[in-house]
This record gives structure tokens, sequence and C-alpha cells, in this order.
């Protein structure tokens, strides 16, 4: 196939930004087919394909780019999901620009092909036009539990039932889906979406329990011990939020990102009092932080009716770790970014509500042990921004639950649970571990790419240990 | 889905659930606590074990009905479900040195602090019990504290029943009568646990409240529960509910209660 130079990607067909801020729907509409083709068209299939290796979970991107060209959209689709279990998830919050994309050839002289849409494409399209039935396959394998319905525990649980293994999610949510539920909003990845490549899970025989603390209703010794699971791959995230130590910090109004958004996405506060839980949205909205968190907080605050949103960020716009496109939104959206500006005070009126935050205006001084040049505080130019809600969106470390109520599981100094990265085994012989549990706050795809090497490797000891046995 | 297999209207706004729920039941410890969903569209709502019958596998809860979301519950009748219950969640209470321990319940405060009361008895503590309300018509648990108690006491601030007055007048007395315990555990409306921490503190009488903060999911993951003890910020959820009342900020606790007062009137009405 001879490709058409093309320099740039399709441009992405959107909600425009001044109907959008005013409701909760998708951002992208995602590509037709002439336009999927188009772009399909622009992938120069070479031999020694690049965007391969820059893929977490190794999905042979030529292969299904060519079935788009060819319109054989089924084809795609089953290309994708031969690698990847959420292939519409990523499709849509994959950082593919410092992926697949940035390894692209054509990417080299004109822009990368846009290989997260098509990928979105063939899913979408698989959704909305397949009747495949999916095919359950016998379960008779040892059972193996999974800690966690987000993307890793999901992408362990498929490799393994595909195996046939007797696997069970264990989620303390109510819902699954992890932060595919509660994180990301319904704007960037629809719950439906979500909701459908876990009901395929369940068709292929995933059992999910919710409501289940792993560490306080059962722990995993007793899941193994008692409950005769003979592994457990913990992917139990990044569920701690980091606030900033800085004085007013538990006024009323403050709000860690993940209970923003937990309360906005899964708890559906955007609906409420139809939905009956509450979040207090105010006018004038600080969002300190400006990773992907801190732009989803940010948009969605404007979503639930703030007449001004803030970024706080202490280092300059280079250093912003969020996704291009995302700040892109963010900015088309009318979020103001106050760059090289750090918080040093909440400041709160006699009821003990935020009335302003308090920043310092800072200078980018000489590399720090990130590599990033460090931020210095410019004496004397202190200021407040008079807002009544402020939203901390620095981070999350790992939850400490399952680590504090397992014996004998090891943990770095930073409480991330220390697993192997060529097979996610940790300290205790059956147990693995994978995504943020272990690496910090990271992304889906890299908790899938986990899960993906957590799976053969369970795999692998089971056989080898039942093969013992017999 | 969590059955309930029992039901008791203990006052007019009070109910009591013995609810089906053996995972939580095998590890609940005195202390702990549950999140629960009344329905698809609910909050999730923290309650306090306030029993638990490991043999039978059932949990006991009581609550108030305060809001939309306790009156939906204290609806649901024997025989139906709770979606959504997850637990036992919390650090089980520690206790201070000694083996004099006063157990104070106020309100509905007294579910929290009967399994207290009862694991400290079981274990041979010298358990004296004051539990009060504003009326006789709001106690309950009396003869179950009772049970567990070497001691027993009842107050009501109009006089209806037993002392009249504050559980704090009790505690003063057993003070002054040369009673003073060693450690005090008070579970209850703020100002009737900062009233007891105000008292023992000048007795240096180590204390410990249980609080019932705002939180969304329970695990450590949303912050919402934040309380500062001793300076130090902690989460109710997985550091507490149970924080030392002498090093414990309530004004920032009374204030972060309030947080959704005026939007949780909206709830429930017209949508």
């Amino acid at each position: 196939m001879m490709a058409k130079i093309v320099p740039k990607k399709h441009p992405m067909p959107a909600q425009p930004a001044e109907e959008r801020v005013k409701n909760f729907d998708e951002v992208p509409y995602g590509y037709d087919e002439d336009t999927a083709i188009a772009e399909a068209l622009r992938c120069l299939q070479c031999k020694n394909p690049r965007c391969i290796e820059g893929c977490p979970v190794g999905i042979n991107i030529p292969a299904f780019i060519l079935k788009i060209a060819e319109k054989d959209y089924q084809s795609a689709a089953d290309i994708l999901k031969d690698k990847n279990s959420l292939p519409a998830v990523c499709g849509r919050v994959c950082p593919q620009e410092e992926q697949c994309e940035q390894v692209c050839i054509v990417g080299i002289k004109n822009e990368p092909v846009a290989i997260g849409r098509l990928e979105r494409f063939a899913a979408d399209w698989e959704a909305a036009n397949s009747n495949k039935e999916v095919e359950p396959v016998p379960l008779t394998g040892p059972k193996v539990a999974v800690v966690g319905s987000g993307p890793a525990g999901l992408t362990v649980a498929g490799e393994l039932v595909r195996k046939g293994y007797r696997v069970t999610i264990f989620e303390a949510f109510h819902q699954p889906g992890g932060v595919l539920m509660y994180g990301i909003p319904e704007f960037r990845l629809p719950k439906a979406i979500v909701q459908r490549e876990i009901d395929y899970l369940k068709k292929l025989g995933v059992e999910i329990q919710l409501n289940v603390v792993v560490g306080r209703t059962v722990t995993i010794e007793e899941l193994m011990t008692e409950e005769g699971y003979e592994a457990v791959f913990v992917g139990s995230g990044a569920g701690l939020p980091y606030f900033l130590n800085i004085p007013g910090e538990n006024l009323n109004g403050v709000y860690s990102a993940n209970e923003f958004l937990t309360r906005t996405n899964l708890m559906r506060a955007y609906m409420f009092p139809k939905w009956e839980t509450p979040i207090h949205v105010g006018k004038r909205v600080a969002v300190v932080g400006a990773g992907n968190v801190a732009m989803d907080a940010a948009r969605t605050a404007l979503r639930l009716g703030a007449e001004e949103v803030h970024i706080v960020y202490r280092r300059s716009e280079k250093e912003m770790p969020a996704r291009i496109e995302e700040i892109e939104h963010a900015r088309e959206e009318g979020i103001n970014f106050n760059l090289l500006t750090n918080p040093i005070e909440v400041l709160g009126d006699e009821k003990g509500w935020v009335n302003g935050l308090k920043c310092v205006k800072m200078e980018l001084g000489e590399p720090d042990q990130s590599g990033r040049r460090r931020p210095v505080p410019i004496a004397g130019s202190e200021f407040v921004f008079p807002v009544d809600v402020v939203v901390v969106a620095i981070g999350q470390g790992p939850n400490p639950l399952i680590p504090r109520t397992t014996s004998g599981l090891e943990t770095s100094k930073w409480g991330n649970i220390i697993a192997d990265p060529e097979t996610g085994r940790t300290s205790i012989p059956g147990v693995y571990a994978g995504g943020d549990v272990v690496t910090g706050a990271a992304t889906v795809i890299k908790a899938m790419g986990a899960g993906k090497v957590a799976a053969q490797a369970i795999d692998k000891y089971l056989t080898s240990k039942n093969e013992e046995a017999n | 889905m969590f059955k309930i297999i029992e039901k008791q209207e203990l006052a007019p706004t009070l109910k009591l659930f013995r609810v089906e729920a053996p995972m939580i039941a095998r590890r609940a410890q005195p202390g702990q606590f549950v999140i629960l969903r009344v329905h698809e569209q609910g909050e999730r709502i923290p309650l306090t074990i306030a029993d638990f019958d490991r043999e039978q596998g059932t949990i006991t809860l009581v609550f108030q009905e305060v809001g939309h979301s306790t009156q939906l519950l204290g609806a649901l009748a024997v025989g139906d479900s709770i979606p959504d219950l997850l637990g036992p969640l919390g650090e089980p209470t520690e206790h201070p040195e000694g083996k004099n321990v006063v157990c104070i319940g106020g309100g509905v405060g007294v579910a929290p602090v009967y399994p207290e009361a009862k694991a400290l008895h079981e274990q041979g503590y010298n358990v004296t019990t004051i539990i009060g309300a504003r009326t006789a018509e709001l106690l309950f648990f009396e003869a179950e504290m009772a049970a567990v108690s070497n001691q027993a006491f009842v107050t009501t601030d109009d006089g209806s029943k037993g002392h009249k007055g504050f559980v704090t007048d009790v505690l003063q007395k057993l003070i002054d009568e040369g009673k003073k315990p060693d450690f005090v555990i008070a579970v209850g409306p703020i100002p009737m646990m900062r009233a007891v921490a105000e008292l023992t503190r000048k007795y240096e009488i180590k204390t410990i409240v249980s609080l019932n903060s705002m939180m969304v999911d329970g695990t450590g993951m949303c912050g919402g529960c934040r309380v500062t003890v001793g300076g130090e910020v902690k989460f109710t959820c997985v550091d507490g509910p149970a924080f030392d009342a002498h090093e414990l900020d309530f004004d920032e606790q009374v204030r972060r209660l309030e947080m959704y007062k005026e939007m949780e009137k909206k709830v429930g009405g017209e949508c």
C-alpha cells in the first residue's frame, strides 16, 4: 500500500468548547469511516514497526491499521483485542504521544499516524456493529484472586480467564472499574464504555465481588489458605491522596482531586439532588497541580457550574505533566493557567470556609533530582486568589491498607509494593502485584502492561506448581 | 445483597437492624464501622457497627434518621436487603493502660460504645457505663449496657429517667467519690464528647472519642474525613475512627460536619 503524504493527522471532530462546558458528554466525537480510512492510509506499514515496541502491551499496530484501510473493521478490532482487553478505553485515555505515536516513522518529518484515534474507531465500530458472540472458555483451572478492578486487575482477569483460570476480582467500591469509574470523567471516558468492557469480562466468566476491601473484609492470607486461591494479584492502585501540608488545608471547601472526582464521577454529584451525593463547587475554583488529574478536576469544576477555574502550578508550562491534548482542551474551555505559582496558605472566612488561596510567584533555578529546573520562590511576590474551592491534585501514593495487613509483603520506603518488573512477583510466593500500587501513579496502559506481564507469570507459576504436584 | 433479619424501633427516629453479612461479622472488632448505600442513586453513608455475631454471621447497625438517606434506610423492613455494605472499616479501638474504664454513650452514640463496653467487660476490665439522652424516650440499650457493666448509670437532660442532667455530671461525681477511672471512652454528639474531654483533661484521664466524619470511600482514598490530632492531619477512615480526645481539634470537626448541611435539604424533594 502506498501511503499518501498527508502531513498532519486528520483532525478529531469534537464538541465545540462553548457547548461542552455545559455538559458531561464526551468531548471528541471520534472519526467517521472515511476519516478513519484516510488516516489509516497514512501508515507506512513499516517492515520493522517501532510503534509496536512503543506500546506497553505490544499491539500489532500496523496490522490493525491495515485492516481499517481495507474496511475490515472486525478484523481490526480482533487484532486489538488479541493484546488489549480494553481498546475503547485505551483509544481514549492512553498517552499515545509518549508511546506508540512518539516513535512512529511518519512522525519524523510529519505528524505521526493518529494510532490512538484509529484504535478508538475500531473498538467503537465493533461495539456498535458487531454481533460476534462471546465464547467463554471452560473454566477448569486453579482459582486466582485479583484485588482491585482497575485497568491492571481487569487485564490480569481477562488474560487468565481466557486460559481457563477461575478468576474472582475483589472490589471495594460498589461498582467495578477502579480509576476508570471514579477518576476519569464522563466527558473523557464515558462510563458506559467501561461498563461494556467489564460486561465482556463477565461473559468470559470472570466473577466480580463488590464491597470487599481486601485487608479488612478478608486478608490475602485468608484468600490463599482458607478460600483456595492459588495465586493473588494485587492491583489496588494509588489510592492515597497527597496534600500540600500548608495552613488552612482542612478548611471547608478544600478537596483532594480523588474526592472531588469520585463524588462527581462515581457518585454522579453532577446530577445532585437526583443522585444524592453532594459536592460543593463554588464560584471560583483553584486546582493545584498540572497533571491529567488536575485537568480533569478543573474541567469538571467548570461543568459543575464554577464561573472561574484556575490551574495553579509551581513550575512552567514546559514541565506540566498532563497530556498536551488535555491541556489544549482545558485552554479551549477557558481554564486559566497560573504557572510558576505556588500555594502557601489556604485562607478562610469566620465560618471556616475557603475564601482565598495565598500564593507566591516562582522562578526556575538549577535542575533538581527529577532533572527539571527547581522552582524557587520570588521574595515579596505573595498574592491572594479569591477562591471558594481548592482542589489539590498533586498526586497520590499507594494505598497502605494491603501492605499494613499482609505480613511479609515487602514495600519501598514510599509504601509501594516491591514487585519484579519482569513478572510482577512480590516477596510472598504466589502473590503478584502491578499498576500504580507498584509504580506510583502512572497511566492506564502502563497498569495494563503490568497486568499482562503478571498474568503470564501467574500462568507459568501455577502451571509448574501443579505439574510438580502431579 | 445484605438481608435485614431483624428490625427494632428503639425510639421514634432511632432504628436497629440486624443484617446478614458473614464476611464482615467474621472480622469486625469494637470501634469499627461500615459504609452502606441504600439504593442505586444514594450516598455512601458510614455507620458504626453496634454489635456482631460471628456464629450467625450478622452485624447490628443502629442509626438515627437525620436526613434523607437514613430515612430511606429506616423505611426498609425485615426481609429487605441493603444493596451495598462494605466493612469492617477503620482501626479497632486501642486501649490505654489500666483496668478501670468508664464508657460513655450519648444519644445514638450508645450504639458504638456498647461493643466497646462488652469487649472490655469480657476481658475482665472494671467497666462503668454512663448513657445519656435528651429524654427517656430516646434511651436505648439500657439492659444491654447494664449486662456488660460493673456499674451502670443513666442520665436524661429533662430528668425523665435516671439522673437529671448530663453524662459529665455522673463522671464528675465518680471522680469526686474517688473512683477516678484509668481511661474513658466516650461516643456521642460532638458537644458531649468535648464536654467529657474538657472534664477529663483536668484530671489527666486518658480519653478516647470516636468520630463520625464525612467520607466517601472509607479506605483512605478521598481524604474527606481529615481531622487534626495533636497538630497532625489524620484520616478518620483509616487512622480512626477513635482518637485521643485531648489531642483532637473539635472545632474543625464541628465545622467539617456542617459542610453539606444546606445542600442536603434539597435531597429527596422535587427533582
